[in-house]
């Protein structure tokens, strides 16, 4: 008899973070230098800051030297948004800022101040329908393992507002700054020309 | 690679030019500047460099836009290179300009990236960015010029101990179209032409351009000169998205009469500074665009190019480019 735990493990991970109680786990993420408030900071920004994320705000404690993919992770839970390199050189963690998609690991939160912020934890509609795009994902099974696909369908989402009827090779250029090792190039392009088909 | 946090600083916003340059002249060398961020925080989470103070010029609206001018247009250094590649005066007037910013990085890095931080972006030898005690980081060696080194990216030209080049596809554009550069201190305004802007290690090795602490670039002035020139660019890299040119081409050039009348041509990612191809332009003007023309450019394009022992490739690639930019 197998019994069905009520946490599932993506919940039980973010409950965990966002809590703090792995002490000893987030130690090891965030290095010697810690996300943590032994920071001081005597002069620049203010670090109690609102952001706006996924149409609502979001009160933070946010470090002059953090990133937006830390904040977004680490300290409001979204772990939708993906840390690949952390160099902004693989699109896991693209978000849209403003509309535009951004690498969330090169932009400190700090500059996403007074603008709009969407993961890809903002795409679906209240009621729970998904995004044309994410629901394009699954019917065309765009992705493989998924590490990359918040990354693709944020950069996706940005194209398709901008331009709803895009040429293959549009949606080539466009997905052209998220990286994907499994190689499932071809089938994230079939799955965006489908949701353009349908329309958003 | 650690995906950590980068070390602490303290981050100033300022929403102006003045109190940025303010900030620049209390901090002093402890200072950095931040555009688009895409190169610096890559320093600051490798350990590589440190400033304790972050000046972030992404509230300084002054800095962002792009105006005509009765003598051309004017590009503000915090201009987003997806605002240059998508406006309709420089895609009209200077496509140079848009398809050489159309080429650089990835999507979202353009999205962010500015002309400015393109233009003063640092060298990409990977053992300086390493952080190994090389010439450029002060120390007394150079690790890619050695039997072992890997140096396939490195220069043909220009050599001077450091033998790392310049990393950008838009500072050949610029030096082509003739730009003026405006750099902004706590003593004022001062201008230099592009040309004159980018400088190799014989000049000083710690640095690429002629930015002194205390400056800012604040934009770029095109003056109409090649404005709607026949223009030719391309881009060579080991992949078509975020990697750095292996080698680049820029070319504006008219004619009349069946004859190139003014020609201009820089490569980049062939020397620490964008190299103007001034012979080539001496063979092509007044000349008649045909193979034979094409062929007595390439071959003066590379006179005098000391290749290092993995990249040979270049010359050859330097050669095909000036040709097929002559072709087109």
């Amino acid at each position: 008899m197998i019994t069905q735990s009520k946490t599932s493990r993506r919940n039980f991970i973010k409950g965990v973070i966002a809590s703090g109680a792995a002490a000893s786990s987030s130690a090891y993420m965030f290095g010697v230098s810690g996300c943590s408030n032994q920071q001081v900071s005597t002069g620049g920004v203010e670090r109690l800051i609102s952001l706006n994320v996924n149409g609502m705000t979001r009160n933070v404690d946010v470090l002059p030297n953090e990133t937006l993919a830390m904040t977004l992770r680490y300290k409001l839970g979204l772990t939708g948004t993906k840390l690949g390199c952390d160099r902004g050189e693989c699109g896991a963690c693209t978000v849209l800022v403003d509309g535009v998609n951004l690498y969330a690991c090169s932009l400190l939160t700090h500059t996403a101040r007074n603008k709009q912020i969407t993961t890809i934890e903002g795409l679906e509609s209240s009621d729970g329908i998904l995004h044309p795009v994410q629901q394009a994902m699954i019917d065309e099974l765009g992705p493989q393992c998924g590490f990359c696909t918040p990354g693709q369908i944020m950069s996706a989402v940005a194209l398709l507002s901008n331009n709803p009827n895009p040429t293959r090779d549009e949606v080539r250029r466009a997905l052209s700054g998220n990286l994907c090792r499994c190689g499932a190039y071809d089938h994230y392009i079939n799955a965006v020309m489908l949701a353009a088909e349908r329309g958003i | 690679m650690a995906k950590d946090m980068m070390p602490a600083f303290e981050l100033y916003q300022p929403d102006s030019l003045d109190n940025a340059l303010e900030l620049l002249s209390r901090f002093g060398d402890r200072s950095w500047i931040v555009a688009g961020g895409h190169d610096s925080f890559d320093w600051f989470k490798d350990r590589t460099k440190y400033a304790q103070y972050v000046i972030d010029l992404n509230n300084v609206n002054e800095l962002k836009g792009i105006n005509e001018t009765s003598e051309g247009i004017e590009i503000g250094a915090m201009t987003s290179l997806t605002e240059i590649e998508l406006n309709d005066v420089i895609r009209q007037r200077y496509s140079l300009l848009s398809d050489a910013v159309s080429r650089v990085a990835s999507p979202q890095i353009r999205h962010i990236g500015t002309i400015g931080g393109n233009l003063n972006q640092d060298a990409r030898c990977w053992y300086y960015r390493y952080g190994v005690d090389c010439y450029r980081a002060g120390g007394n060696s150079c690790y890619a010029d050695t039997p072992e080194g890997q140096n396939r990216e490195h220069c043909l030209w220009g050599a001077s101990r450091c033998v790392a080049v310049s990393p950008s596809d838009v500072a050949p554009a610029m030096v082509v179209l003739e730009a003026t550069m405006v750099i902004a201190s706590a003593n004022g305004l001062r201008e230099v032409p592009a040309e004159d802007y980018f400088i190799g290690p014989n000049i000083d090795i710690e640095r690429m351009t002629v930015i002194e602490p205390g400056e800012v670039l604040v934009s770029i002035k095109i003056p109409n000169t090649w404005a709607n020139a026949m223009f030719y660019f391309e881009k060579v890299a080991d992949r078509n998205t975020w990697d750095f040119p292996l080698v680049n081409i820029s070319r504006a050039m008219f004619i009349e009469n069946g004859v190139v009348s003014r020609i201009r041509m820089a490569a980049g990612a062939v020397e620490c500074i964008p190299r103007r191809l001034s012979v080539v332009e001496q063979v092509v003007a007044g000349s008649e665009l045909n193979e034979e023309t094409a062929e007595l450019a390439s071959q003066a394009a590379i006179r005098g190019a000391t290749p290092l022992n993995f990249n040979h490739f270049k010359i050859p690639l330097l050669q095909n480019l000036v040709k097929r930019a002559l072709r087109a």
